[in-house]
């Protein structure tokens, strides 16, 4: 078995809101997969279909090999699974509540729980009321890395944490995939993504509109390129793929489709370079891109 | 102290707009109860000789009294605030307890009391927009008790709208105490909900005491006050004092006590739990939330068996040849001897009672699941069934237990008749799982509306509670599954109805978990 998730076409409505509009999603064994999106688009509930929480209305799932609705129990032995947004009983301490969780699953390891306890800076001893939200997310985080499971599906799991446990927390994340486990991981914090994930999927309004490596995903956009040439340049303008040409004397900034930076560099050292800078596009602006007529519309 | 209240206006009329359903129908509800009796009532008793005749038969007789209350008059009035007047009065108190900790205890505990209390709100605001609020509820049902029930004599209908109002009142400011004590509203409510459980068996153990009416136990009730107020027969206005005194009273300890603490924290401190636990499935974190209601509901059912045992002797004694007594207890409790019917009205009271706590204990699934923390239970290896079947053994199994623990009571209290007397309360166990099943049957299919369960235990309540009391058709008891249950013990015992009944009850809960298993999760 390579494929940790395959899902193909999913909907799901709730009344008249298409929460889910024929989703895809491919996640490969072992590998850490980000699941991208802004608010709203419909990461938790594919989550929540994935685990079985929902049904879907049409459309099919498959979670490590198994139906998620059919055989839930079987695969969730399998799965450890944090909320974005952890509710506590209020009687129970974090410990009693990571130990329940652990034991839910295919059962905790002792030994990592101590160090991840640790590693976190958590107080298992204090009860649910008395956490903060961050450290309520601890409670959940710990539970989920120290269970002895195949696959972690992790929902918006660091929005309250500090930047300390945020490196914790992306630490835990490469020893998991070191460990062979495979995290899905969604996010919109796009430096964690950029950072941890071997591929990403991108929804929008409960479908995918984008699904690849970092590196696949980046050939598809634009590179900036601001560079500082010997003489005036001439015909960058008239190259396929220029955006954004803004030329003062020598100095030249432009954005190029990534398919065609060879032209523009070989046009460039035509003309003779002194410097020059070339970035590759960020998610982040992977990201607008693909919401940027969201917002304009 | 005006600095104190700032923003205490905003935040009443903050409350009021959230309750805008909730407060509404709880006082539609019991002002219908009240308005609609005087009909009720001459409907029954047409003559003003059988009106008379109903009061003499229910004087002088100590278990009727302990039932019913004491009549003082013959009046349509009189009798109207003899038959709903408690009632009425520990409807208001619900109401009124529920309001208040809805706005304190409740909203701290969430947390969003903090993002309130950010703003140019006083300290003491939260607590007087939540007074003010059952302040409100409680004067329209007054207005509306005494508007409605003004044909039947002014005098009397402002004596019972306000007695009514003062019993919300006595517990609205009882709950603003609770509300400090506590970091849970759930144990603030439970304990609120205590006061009010032993202000109730004060009353009838107070009237089952004394054949002049009331005896000292029942001037220890607010309850006991509204009956003893005498509503249509010569008012004792001073009795209104006694609420006033006890309303001003309890919330000078309520605001004293919230002075001198943190937002969020409370008088009795929540401790560290175990760095480590051993729950291990989902019917051990059931087990776990729930104990601490079993366990008060356990106590609450073994003494109110003790007590009710204890009268049960001098309610055989008192009642005599009391003709038409004896006609009442044998619509309540059957057609044997006068002990028997005692025994078995009494039981069948608890059983009502025990409809409360099983609607309670099934909801618990409710609130699991539409406050999240159902979820990563359920992303665990753990069935839906699985998840449903800790709470439902404990809400099912636990109503058993309750009933059992209340026989085991009147054991202790009147000692005879042991298994007769634990028989028939375990009888009612049947009726009370047809409401649990119910409760059931809602949260699988649709979890929004199950709290109309709670609508469900109350009219059973209603009508087990009035009904007998007043002629009503059979048709009418019928509609509640307690009015189909053999009168015990003393009565025949006949199986069908409650095989019927243990049969609708698993048909609900089947019903109920089939729903469940195919539904999305709620929340």
């Amino acid at each position: 078995m390579t494929q940790a998730i395959t899902v193909s076409g999913l909907h799901k409505s709730f009344g008249r809101t298409h929460a889910l509009n024929g989703l895809d999603l491919d996640v490969e064994a072992g590998e850490v997969h980000g699941f991208l999106g802004p608010n709203g688009a419909g990461k938790s509930t594919a989550i929540r279909v994935l685990l079985g929480l929902l049904r879907a209305d049409a459309g099919a799932a498959q979670v490590l090999g198994r139906d998620p609705w059919r055989d839930a129990v079987e695969v969730h032995r399998r799965i450890a699974y944090v909320p974005g947004d952890v509710t506590l009983w209020r009687s129970l301490s974090g410990g009693e509540v990571i130990d329940l969780y652990g034991r839910l699953r295919g059962g905790l390891d002792q030994r990592r729980r101590a160090e991840l306890i640790r590693r976190f800076e958590l107080d298992p001893a204090k009860k649910g009321r008395t956490y903060s939200k961050g450290n309520r997310q601890k409670v959940a985080l710990v539970a989920a890395f120290a269970s002895d499971v195949d696959l972690l599906i992790l929902d918006e799991p660091t929005s309250g944490l500090d930047p300390l446990m945020e490196e914790v927390f992306q630490a835990c994340v490469e020893e998991e995939r070191d460990r062979g486990r495979t995290v899905l991981l969604s996010s919109h914090i796009l430096s964690e993504v950029e950072e941890l994930c071997d591929r990403v999927s991108i929804i929008r309004k409960g479908r995918t509109v984008e699904s690849g490596s970092l590196t696949d995903l980046r050939h598809l956009t634009r590179t900036s390129v601001s560079a500082e040439l010997a003489g005036p340049p001439n015909g960058l303008a008239h190259l396929p793929g220029v955006h954004d040409l803004d030329v003062q004397g020598r100095r030249v900034r432009l954005q190029v489709d990534t398919d065609h930076l060879d032209a523009v560099l070989r046009s460039l050292s035509a003309t003779g370079v002194r410097s020059l800078t070339s970035t590759p596009p960020t998610l982040e602006e992977l990201f607008l891109r693909h919401y940027a007529d969201e917002v304009t519309a | 102290m005006s600095r104190q209240l700032a923003g205490t206006g905003t935040l009443l009329r903050f409350a009021l707009r959230r309750d805008r359903v909730l407060l509404p129908v709880w006082v539609a509800v019991n002002a219908l109860m009240v308005l609609s009796m005087p009909d009720t009532l001459r409907t029954l008793y047409a003559t003003a000789a059988q009106r008379a005749d109903l009061r003499h038969q229910m004087t002088g007789n100590a278990s009727l009294r302990a039932m019913v209350g004491p009549v003082f008059d013959d009046s349509l009035g009189a009798l109207t605030a003899w038959r709903v007047g408690v009632y009425a009065g520990a409807l208001a108190a619900v109401m009124s307890l529920l309001v208040v900790l809805r706005h304190t205890r409740d909203e701290e505990e969430s947390g969003r009391q903090e993002l309130i209390s950010s703003g140019m709100v006083g300290r003491r605001a939260p607590l007087t927009a939540a007074l003010l609020a059952a302040a409100v509820a409680n004067t329209a049902l007054c207005v509306l008790i005494v508007a409605g029930l003004a044909g039947q004599g002014r005098a009397g209908a402002l004596a019972l709208g306000l007695g009514v109002a003062g019993a919300g009142m006595v517990l609205a400011t009882a709950a603003a105490i609770t509300a400090q004590l506590t970091e849970s509203a759930r144990l603030a409510r439970g304990l609120t909900a205590a006061v009010l459980g032993a202000a109730f068996v004060l009353r009838a153990a107070g009237d089952a005491a004394s054949s002049a009416g009331s005896s000292v136990l029942t001037w220890l009730s607010p309850l006991g006050w509204l009956e003893n107020l005498r509503a249509f027969a010569a008012e004792r206005w001073w009795v209104l004092l006694l609420f006033a005194a006890a309303t001003a009273l309890q919330t000078l300890v309520a605001y004293a006590l919230a002075g001198r603490r943190d937002i969020g924290m409370s008088f009795l401190p929540t401790r560290p739990g175990p760095a480590a636990g051993r729950l291990g499935t989902a019917g051990a974190l059931a087990w776990r939330l729930q104990r601490g209601s079993v366990l008060g509901w356990s106590t609450g059912f073994f003494l109110a068996g003790v007590v009710y045992g204890g009268l049960t002797d001098g309610a055989a004694r008192l009642v005599g040849d009391n003709a038409r007594a004896r006609e009442i207890f044998q619509r309540m409790g059957g057609r044997s001897g006068l002990t028997d019917a005692f025994l078995a009205a009494m039981i069948g009271m608890l059983g009502l009672v025990a409809a409360l706590y099983v609607v309670s204990s099934v909801l618990r699934l409710n609130g699991e699941e539409t406050s999240g923390r159902a979820e990563p239970v359920l992303a665990g290896a753990v069935g839906r069934l699985r998840w449903a079947a800790g709470h439902l053994l404990i809400a099912f199994g636990g109503s058993a237990l309750i009933m059992l623990l209340a026989g085991l009571g009147f054991a202790v209290g009147y000692g005879r008749q042991i298994g007769p007397v634990l028989g028939a309360c375990l009888l009612q166990v049947a009726a009370v799982w047809v409401i649990g099943g119910l409760a059931v049957l809602l949260h699988g299919v649709l979890p929004q509306g199950a709290p109309a369960a709670w609508g469900a235990a109350g009219a059973a309540l209603l009508i087990g509670w009035i009904g007998p009391a007043l002629n009503v058709p059979r048709a009418v008891l019928g509609l509640s599954p307690f009015g189909h249950l053999p009168k015990l013990p003393g009565g025949h015992l006949d199986w069908t109805p409650v095989g019927v009944l243990l049969a609708l009850a698993a048909l609900l809960v089947a019903g109920g978990l089939a729903g469940l298993r195919r539904r999305d999760l709620a929340g």
